[in-house]
């Protein structure tokens, strides 16, 4: 699901509103551009529904090398403020 | 133990001693004047004049103490200086050799702070035009800030409560003492050089939460600043609390006033953008239903506007029926024309009939004969007649022929000319008469013109 980018799918999905708006498109260019937009906003819907909280840390070794590892808020003390 | 004559001394034994006991008597002492003749070599030793309205004293401030001090010395500033008292041998100078810098009636943070501002201001780094735009959805968030802080917390709780699909890295550094300006450098700085393989991030959050002037003082370092302005990756500010306008925040893109704050401004809220693709889905759904309306609509006014199909057909039946009697006609019409043409070949058979042609000849024969004869009796009567003709015609052509049938010529007497006008002669004058027999002569009594 990540590889459809949430930006691009509702920018697409406001242009196929526009154009069926429009009203200047054939039938079946219509029912083409309108299946893809009811696709596009459930998907959009579901990505924002389904989205699971990612948290990565970025730390760089003594040699230099970066490395990113999972991190959880939970094993952190957040006590200090 | 007084001595009678003032002792002699070189000019080094007496700088040793005049050294000796100035150091003693001013092993530490707080002066307070104004910087003039600053100078600042390589050496990172900085020499200066500190003075009054009627006195100066020299001083220096050596490179480790000059590189402790948060702001820059500069000349004309007033100044509360920490120092001990030396004597410079080789010139006998005597000078304040300094501990500790302070500006008078000024913070020194905020000093250096106003120094730091007004330096990078005029090499532009925190004008508008150099701001980068924010992405609108980011997928990829970088967060600068302490691992163990309320501030983390805030952002990752407001950041996934508002947009779930955001995906956070975070480089756990130090926001505060010695080693924070460092490691925020080098974190801003390693968030730009991951490679979009590498887990490349769209915005970044640099930032803490509030805290003193000397708690967000990393914030103010220059090499911070700098990182926030040469970073090609947008950076959000997010430091302390409202009040606190640190240097980072003028160089960031765009400044948060706390890390929530900045959790908000960094992405959208999903609560919103649901509800707009929604909208959409409406709209969509809305503009399909009156397009398919219209086309429907459209179908029907065709659809009355076919004809009766019994029309249709009524209409070539009718034109079959036409046309079978078009046929009719023209084949009877045919077929007489047909029989006229056998009617005149009859005729024309009929006409050539060589018994007919015979019979005609004969007829013609009989014809010629019969005309040959009466032609030539014409003739001989013809002949007769002509011959009589001429005496005839003499007799009548004749003048006495006419003057028989009693006619008669008048002539001039004098000169014979016949009179065939009154005109001709005139009163008085003697005309001759000729008679059928016999001539007369006559006077002329009236002439009579003809009237």
């Amino acid at each position: 699901m990540a590889a459809i980018k949430f930006e691009k799918a509702l920018s697409r999905l406001e242009t196929i509103v526009t154009e069926l708006e429009a009203g200047e498109l054939s039938l079946d260019e219509s029912l083409r551009i309108f299946e893809e937009g009811v696709k596009l906003s459930k998907s959009c819907l579901k990505m924002l529904d389904d989205a699971e909280r990612k948290v990565e840390i970025l730390v760089q070794d003594k040699d230099g090398r970066k490395r990113i590892q999972a991190f959880s808020l939970e094993d952190s003390n957040s006590t200090e403020s | 133990m007084p001595e009678l004559f003032p002792p002699l001394l070189t000019v080094s034994e007496l700088t040793r001693h005049i050294r000796s006991n100035l150091e003693q008597q001013f092993p530490s002492v707080w002066v307070e004047g104004e910087i003039s003749n600053l100078r600042c070599p390589s050496s990172g030793h900085q020499y200066l004049t500190l003075k009054d309205q009627a006195s100066q004293i020299r001083a220096v401030l050596f490179r480790s103490q000059a590189q402790r001090l948060k702001f820059a010395l500069q000349d004309g500033l007033e100044v509360l200086v920490l120092g001990r008292l030396t004597v410079y041998e080789p010139r006998g100078d005597y000078q304040l050799l300094l501990e500790a810098v302070e500006p008078k009636g000024i913070g020194e943070l905020q000093l250096a702070f106003m120094q730091l501002k007004a330096k990078l201001e005029s090499e532009g780094l925190f004008q508008e035009s150099r701001k980068q735009p924010l992405p609108a959805f980011p997928e990829r968030i970088g967060v600068v800030t302490s691992p163990i802080g309320a501030a983390l917390h805030d952002l990752l709780t407001i950041m996934h409560r508002r947009w779930p699909l955001a995906q956070i890295l975070l480089a756990p550094v130090a926001v505060q003492g010695e080693a924070a300006a460092g490691q925020i450098t080098a974190a801003i700085q390693m968030f730009n050089q991951l490679s979009p393989q590498s887990g490349k991030v769209e915005v970044l959050i640099v930032g803490r939460g509030g805290g003193s002037l000397e708690d967000l003082w990393a914030f103010n370092e220059e090499k911070v600043v700098r990182a926030i302005a040469a970073s090609q990756i947008p950076i959000i500010s997010a430091v302390g609390h409202e009040t606190d306008v640190t240097l980072a925040d003028l160089a960031a893109d765009c400044r948060a006033p706390t890390p929530s704050a900045a959790a908000e401004l960094v992405v959208p809220d999903g609560t919103r953008v649901k509800e707009q693709v929604r909208h959409h889905r409406i709209r969509l759904e809305r503009s399909f239903k009156s397009l398919v309306a219209a086309l429907t609509v459209r179908v029907q006014q065709s659809h009355q506007r076919l004809p009766e199909p019994r029309l249709i057909i009524g209409h070539f039946v009718q034109r079959v029926d036409d046309l079978e009697r078009q046929l009719y006609q023209k084949v009877k019409q045919w077929c007489r024309n047909i029989q006229l043409l056998l009617l005149q070949h009859q005729s024309a058979i009929w006409e050539a009939n060589p018994l007919l042609t015979i019979h005609r000849e004969q007829d013609r024969l009989v014809e010629l004969n019969r005309q040959l004869v009466q032609g030539m009796k014409n003739s001989v009567i013809l002949r007769r007649h002509q011959a009589q003709l001429p005496i005839s015609q003499m007799h009548q052509l004749s003048p006495l022929g006419v003057l028989g049938r009693g006619y008669s010529i008048l002539k001039d007497l004098r000169n014979g000319k016949v009179l065939k006008k009154a005109t001709d002669t005139m009163v008085g004058a003697e005309v001759q008469g000729v008679l059928s027999e016999g001539e007369i002569v006559c006077r002329v009594e009236k002439i009579l013109p003809q009237k």
